[in-house]
């Protein structure tokens, strides 16, 4: 599961507890998980499995109660004062007083680029996202996959070396999402950009990831991470082998609690049974 | 806002003691209640201090006094102002919700009939205070009555049109779908939906009655109302009366929000403004 | 889908017209029917007369005289024996009142903005002074206005003090709550990239406060003239000024009725542009956005 050497992302012993007026939830146990360079690492799991929140620890928008992060060999911290990260998530979170532009524009704009690179580099974005045309248009006048495009542009926009999605497909209906999938892959395989993806998606998550890394709730843990070998570039034909299939179900089974292959049962921290793992996912079993 | 609320699947655990809610109750009011002391403190200090003589801003306690001793002249003013606020605010308050469903029917007149109304806000009726006067009689309380009515109205309109037509097309087409008349989507859905935004009108409309009554006082009326109170408590330069009954109109603006927000509380319970614990 | 300002602005101004026509046609109308004979000088030095079927002392040419004596009196002179028309007098005194009023409005909007900005920023003076801000709105500071206009001399300082309290808290409410509505998600997204507290208050609190600015600032242009017009009543107070105007042409009213009516015109006109004025810059500002369910 741990890559030795060169990993981007290194997350070791993280917790993370919420206080609240209400009490404290473990939305994060014992979590050790490394990323290497350019891997699609997808997160998938039900409700209340931390995954979210695991995304968060990672691209320091909230810190863990204990552990350490190290991206790029610099603290979580020091790596997003750097700008090596990208951020999408579900809902596109576009300025709606900005036109498509002046939105990619955005992240160069904090940096501070100046304007004829601004421009080049706003242009280069959008032509990635095959949305060059809609540039001087207004958020409320595209549609939901049309502004997820806008929002993956401005996550790319300064080049960050790691992109951080949360579910960004998640609204989508599932003719978009696939296409919105292939342009994931397209743009990630242009870019060799590190990707940490969340989902509820088991087809998009083995579509799309080098590794599946399956979470639980309550606490929130990794319960296996699960290569994805399938040959790259992947397209709508990969849908349709055996293969593909077989890496749904086991993901399926894992999330399941009922895998009994290779590195079942196996969970950083506390030991879990099967039995107990299928009592939790119950409550929380994804579709 | 903490991060804490955005995660999926977030349940919270059991409340905490009764003891800590208080003791962090106490703790976020504090600076507040501090700043009020200071406020007040300030206040008496500095105005005994300069021996500014009562000259417009008495000390606080020259204002209780003068509230003590005007006591029944002050009852007796408050009670007539309040009876001509309230009754121009029922007038007014109906007329602008009757007028709101007849406007409502609609589209097309709505389009036309609420911007004007939104204009005819930006007037400032209250100098149409002495034509009022001068058509019903300067002692006349319906004189102070038409300038609330003429007040209240428009808001009043405004809110309640926008009420009943802003509604969530989905509930609409779920009423159709259900063969349901024009009637009883009225009732079932544009009423309910408008009932916020009638309160939110009828916070601004209390206030507004019980201002614009004590200002269409102030050009000309009978003796024993508040605003005259005021004007001829100030013209006679005894400004610790003028405060007192300032204070009176504050206390009485204070007691028709509350009973605003408390009637408010029983009919829309459901509503998000009242969940969250606040408006 | 937004409406370009222009189609705005002819729409409003054939709403305006339309309103006023409809207004002119009541009143006359009404007098038509229960008002005082009407008279027309018949071009032969005697005259026409017109008797209306109803008896309604309301609509009496005293009290609602005909709109063209309105007319001809702000033609005519203010006061017997002077030179300047009623209509030149009441600019005049509009320009006056409506500069307190404005310098009020400025300096309230700015102050409005300023706590807005201090109390996102600072959890204590927020919780140590919004209980305050919203209690002040209790506070009738129109019925103050006199008050406060004697205090400062009746002089038009007091009157830009009353205009600016009427202002600020207002815009201050509205104002953060603007500063507090973006999305949880917009303010990750900018430290994503690690934006500064400042850079943030700039690209995305600030644009996304305006439409709640605006709303505040539409009530607040109102306000801050009737609270120039009520805090210029109080005898020995400017003589300039609708607020004067509108309480000199009452003790004139049995003589002259037509000048009232002439003011309260002029208030009005005063504020509903006032008003406007605040729309046109919202239409500027919020271009390009999607337009809310706003009249």
């Amino acid at each position: 599961m741990t890559v030795q050497g060169k990993s981007v992302v290194s997350v070791l012993g993280v917790n993370k507890v919420f206080e609240s007026a209400g009490g404290r939830t473990t939305a994060l146990e014992g979590i050790d998980l490394a990323i290497g360079p350019g891997e699609f690492v997808s997160l998938i799991g039900p409700s209340g499995c931390g995954k979210s929140t695991l995304l968060r620890v990672i691209g320091d928008l909230t810190s863990p109660t204990s552990g350490t992060v190290t991206v790029n060999g610099k603290t979580a911290r020091q790596a997003r004062q750097d700008r090596d990260y990208g951020i999408v998530f579900q809902a596109p979170v576009l300025f709606d007083w900005r036109s498509v532009q002046a939105n990619v524009a955005l992240p160069l704009e904090v940096k501070g680029v100046s304007g004829a690179d601004r421009q080049r580099r706003v242009q280069a974005m959008l032509e990635l996202v095959e949305l060059k045309d809609f540039a001087r248009h207004y958020p409320y006048q595209l549609s939901g996959g049309m502004q997820q495009r806008v929002s993956i542009a401005r996550a790319l926009a300064l080049e960050p070396s790691i992109l951080l999605m949360d579910e960004p497909f998640g609204a989508l209906d599932e003719m978009t999402r696939e296409r919105m999938n292939a342009e994931v892959q397209r743009i990630w395989q242009q870019t060799g950009t590190t990707v940490v993806f969340v989902t509820h998606s088991i087809p998009e998550a083995v579509f799309l990831s080098s590794k599946v890394v399956v979470m639980s709730p309550r606490p929130g843990r990794i319960v296996r991470v699960i290569d994805v070998d399938l040959p790259r570039p992947r397209n709508d034909d990969t849908r349709e082998t055996a293969r593909y299939f077989e890496l749904i179900t086991e993901v399926r089974e894992t999330l399941r609690g009922r895998w009994s292959g290779e590195g079942a049962a196996k969970a950083s921290g506390a030991a879990t049974s099967v039995a107990s793992m299928e009592r939790t996912q119950a409550e929380g079993a994804v579709g | 806002m903490s991060l804490a609320t955005l995660e999926p699947g977030f349940v919270s655990a059991p409340k905490a003691s009764p003891v800590t809610r208080v003791v962090r109750q106490v703790r976020d009011q504090a600076p507040a209640i501090v700043v009020f002391v200071a406020v007040i403190g300030l206040w008496e200090a500095v105005v005994s201090a300069l021996n500014l003589q009562q000259f417009v801003l008495p000390r606080p306690s020259e204002i209780a006094t003068a509230f003590v001793a005007e006591l029944p002249v002050l009852q007796k003013a408050a009670g007539a102002t309040l009876y001509e606020a309230l009754g121009g605010l029922v007038i007014g308050v109906s007329a602008g919700v009757l007028t709101a469903f007849a406007v409502s029917r609609w589209g097309r007149v709505r389009d036309i009939v609420l911007p004007i109304a939104v204009g005819a806000s930006a007037i400032p009726i209250i100098a149409a205070a002495p034509i009022m006067s001068n058509w019903f009689g300067i002692l006349n309380p319906f004189a102070k009555m038409a300038i609330v009515i003429l007040l209240t109205f428009f808001p009043m309109l405004v809110n309640v049109a926008r009420g009943l037509s802003q509604v969530d097309e989905s509930a609409v087409e779920l009423m159709r779908a259900s063969a349901a008349s024009e009637g009883q989507i009225l009732r079932k859905v544009r009423i309910p939906n408008a009932l916020p935004y009638f309160f939110t009108a009828l916070k601004i409309c209390t206030t507004l009655s019980l201002i614009g009554a004590v200002i269409a006082e102030y050009f000309g009326g009978a003796n024993d109302v508040l605003g005259r109170v005021i004007v001829q408590s100030s013209s006679r330069l005894r400004f610790d009366i003028t405060w007192a009954a300032i204070v009176v109109v504050a206390a009485t603006g204070i007691v028709l929000y509350l009973a605003v927000v408390v009637v408010e509380r029983v009919v829309i319970p459901w509503h998000a403004s009242q969940r969250a614990g606040g408006s | 889908m937004t409406r370009s300002p222009v189609r705005a602005i002819a729409r409003g101004v054939l709403l305006g017209l339309l309103f006023l026509a409809a207004v002119v046609a009541v009143w006359e109308g009404a007098k038509a029917l229960g008002g005082d004979p009407w008279r027309f000088p018949d071009g032969k030095g005697g005259e026409t007369v017109y008797v209306p079927p109803l008896k309604w002392p309301i609509v009496n040419d005293l009290a609602l005289p005909h709109v063209w004596k309105i007319a001809d009196a702000l033609a005519g002179p203010v006061q017997r024996e002077q030179a300047q028309t009623l209509a030149g007098f009441l600019v005049a005194a509009a320009i006056h009142t409506g500069q307190e009023a404005l310098f009020g409005f400025l300096l309230g909007a700015l102050l409005g903005l300023a706590l807005a900005a201090g109390f996102v920023h600072s959890k204590l003076a927020e919780r140590a002074f919004m209980p305050y801000v919203v209690a002040s709105q209790t506070i009738p500071i129109l019925a103050l206005a006199p008050l406060i206009a004697f205090a400062f001399g009746n002089g038009v300082f007091g009157i830009v003090i009353v205009a600016s309290y009427l202002t600020f808290f207002p815009v201050a409410i509205a104002q953060l709550r603007g500063l507090t509505s973006p999305d949880p998600r917009a303010l990750e997204l900018m430290r994503s990239c690690a934006a500064t507290k400042w850079t943030i208050f700039w690209k995305l609190r600030m644009p996304a406060s305006l439409p709640y600015l605006f709303s505040a600032l539409k009530v607040a242009a109102t306000a801050s003239i009737v609270g120039a017009i009520v805090g210029e009543g109080n005898p020995g107070g400017s003589q300039f000024g609708l607020g004067r105007a509108i309480l000199n042409f009452n003790e004139q009213y049995t003589s002259a009725p037509e000048k009232l009516w002439a003011a309260i015109l002029a208030a009005s006109l005063l504020g509903i542009s006032f008003f406007l004025a605040v729309r046109l810059a919202e239409l500027v500002a919020l271009r390009g956005r999607p337009a809310s369910g706003q009249a």
